[in-house]
């Protein structure tokens, strides 16, 4: 026990860590449910009254979901859109929030101010016409037809914008002194300045790329060419009231970004700080 | 999120102006930075601008999805839309959504940011749990949840029956189908809001509460006086953020229910969807889409009003 005031452990103090542990367990309780029922034996899974552990804990569940496959063809889809999705966004919007921070052209000033307006429109509003777009360029069930309307995030640009224009001019000057082109000097002195910046938005734009449920399900028709989310909406039809296989597809499909979130947590909640309160 | 940076940008430009050109002649000099834009530029022209008009568009017009006929209609899809009771219905399920969401969303995730801001491995461990369900997939969260509301088996119901009350059929119950969604919805999204909080509690001073413990402010006062006056302008934001983002329910519904039972709670984005996809009627379809995009636009000027008044005061 230590002698100061700050550091006893007072009644209020331990309420406290006691609420806090049991609202995270709360928290967790769905998830672990669903592993739980993922590791019993189809029969025990619609047993009453319910059992809290399996009996004889089984990866049966996840064999069979493995074996049919075409989970594991979701996973190559939505790492395919995810990763396209995420290095595009940053390109375009880094050499955008560039042009809009530090060069002059004639209209730039409107093409940004169209820009802000850009943030305001739902993509929810776009799906018809983007559907009617999309079939007539032929790419429907197709990788682009997934990726190209998720790269366009003007808020993206906009927050690199407003951070590229903190950053001091003085080592772009130096750099130019020295003769670097100014694709040389985004490259070579942008980028690396605002990595944290540049980290948030990739962990948000891959999140959001990985979870995005309504474009891809409206422009794949093809099972073979569905994400993650898309292919497991159908799981409930395919395998029918086997709740083991159900919640062994479910904790598949969450699990890789349970595990980046788990690895980047410090990243990911530093991101949220510089780009949503800064933002 | 607020705009208000003109005169800043526009000093340091001034500052640079008498930079010799550097980057080739004149022309490039002049037009150079349109390079920069264009690679996004063109792709926004593409998918965000051009849809945005083809759908205005497409409104005034008596299209089908397979677009081979287009017969002009002048104002009747908006004349129908306006008359359609599932119009009405549907909204208004969208507005109760956001309504029921939004107080828990906003409470929960500033209780858990107070409680989870603290250093070493209980606060790793609270950090993940709480936001753990965001990082999920729409599909993987309402795969867990409609197990979750079976009936007989399901862990609530389960619960339920254990503790000796009478089973709900939470999701076919036309009273019950929305609260289960909020639930699900309060789950797998405070983390997000919580994050947000938690960035704005770890940007107070330290020192700020070192004065005032040495004026002898207790725990509770630090709260109250300090910590949460200076949370009002984060927690303006964050109600804003959240009303716009339950505006746009679709997946967690679409995925549970269906938009039922009887229609219970089919969101404006469903009946959307549902028109321009199931229905094939496009022109109507977009219409709607317009009403949706004119109510989000609402909200978001009234989001900038807000805050542009509220920034001078802080």
């Amino acid at each position: 026990m230590s002698g100061t005031v700050e550091r006893r452990f007072t009644f209020p103090k331990v309420a406290i860590i006691v609420g806090a542990v049991l609202l995270a367990a709360v928290w967790l309780v769905p998830l672990l449910w669903a592993i739980d029922t993922s590791l019993k034996p189809e029969p025990e899974t619609t047993q009453t009254p319910i059992t809290w552990l399996p009996g004889a804990p089984t990866l049966d569940a996840y064999q069979s979901v493995l074996e049919q496959g075409s989970i594991l063809r979701w996973f190559l889809n939505s790492t395919i859109v995810a990763v396209l999705v995420t290095s595009l966004t940053l390109l375009v919007s880094v050499l955008a929030a560039y042009g809009f921070s530090r060069t002059t052209f004639p209209g730039r000033r409107v093409l940004f101010g169209i820009l802000i307006a850009g943030i305001l429109v739902p993509p929810q509003v776009l799906i018809v016409p983007l559907f009617q777009e999309m079939s007539g360029l032929g790419l429907v069930d197709t990788y682009w037809g997934m990726v190209l309307p998720q790269v366009v995030a003007p808020v993206m640009v906009f927050v690199l914008k407003k951070f590229f224009d903190g950053v001091s001019r003085d080592f772009e000057d130096a750099a130019r002194v020295d003769g670097a082109t100014r694709l040389r000097i985004v490259w070579s002195v942008m980028v690396p300045m605002s990595r944290p910046i540049l980290v948030a938005v990739g962990i948000f734009t891959f999140i959001g790329a990985w979870n995005n449920f309504l474009w891809p399900f409206i422009v794949t028709t093809d099972p073979s060419m569905m994400t993650i989310p898309v292919g497991l909406a159908n799981v409930q039809g395919s395998y029918g009231l086997r709740y083991a296989q159900i919640m062994a597809s479910a904790v598949l499909g969450g699990l890789p970004l349970l595990i980046v979130f788990a690895l980047f947590q410090r990243h990911v909640v530093r991101g949220v700080g510089d780009a949503g309160i800064k933002g | 999120m607020a705009v208000q940076t003109p005169t800043r940008t526009s000093t340091t430009e001034a500052r640079h102006a008498q930079e010799p050109p550097r980057n080739g002649p004149p022309w490039i000099e002049k037009w150079g930075g349109l390079f920069f834009v264009a690679p996004f530029g063109v792709l926004f022209a593409f998918f965000l601008l051009w849809p945005t008009v083809a759908g205005l568009w497409n409104s005034f017009f008596n299209t089908s999805l397979a677009g081979v006929k287009q017969e002009f209609l002048g104002l009747q899809n908006w004349r129908e839309m306006f008359g359609d009771p599932a119009v009405w219905d549907s909204l208004k399920n969208t507005l109760v959504f956001t309504a029921m969401s939004t107080p828990p969303l906003v409470i929960i995730a500033l209780v858990m940011a107070l409680l989870a801001n603290r250093k070493g491995l209980l606060g790793w461990l609270l950090r993940f749990s709480y936001f753990a369900p965001f990082v999920l997939p729409a599909t993987v969260v309402t795969l867990i949840w409609v197990w979750i509301y079976q009936p007989g088996f399901g862990l609530v119901n389960g619960l339920l029956t254990a503790g000796g009350f009478a089973e709900i059929d939470w999701l076919n119950d036309e009273n019950r189908a929305m609260l289960a969604v909020v639930i699900t919805t309060v789950w797998w999204t405070v983390g997000f809001n919580f994050l947000l909080y938690l960035a704005a509690l770890q940007g107070i001073p330290e020192q700020v509460y070192e004065a005032a413990s040495i004026d002898g402010a207790n725990g509770r006062q630090k709260l109250f006086r300090i910590t949460l006056p200076l949370m009002s302008r984060t927690t303006g934001l964050i109600i804003v953020l959240q009303l716009v983002a339950s505006l746009k329910i679709f997946d967690q519904i679409y995925l549970m229910t269906d938009g039922g039972p009887n229609y219970a709670t089919r969101p404006i984005i469903q009946y959307i969807y549902e028109s321009g996809f199931t229905s094939y009627r496009i022109g109507y379809a977009s219409a709607i889409s317009y009403l949706f995009f004119a109510i989000i636009v609402i909200v978001a000027v009234a989001q900038f009003k807000l805050f542009s008044g509220k920034k001078e005061a802080v």
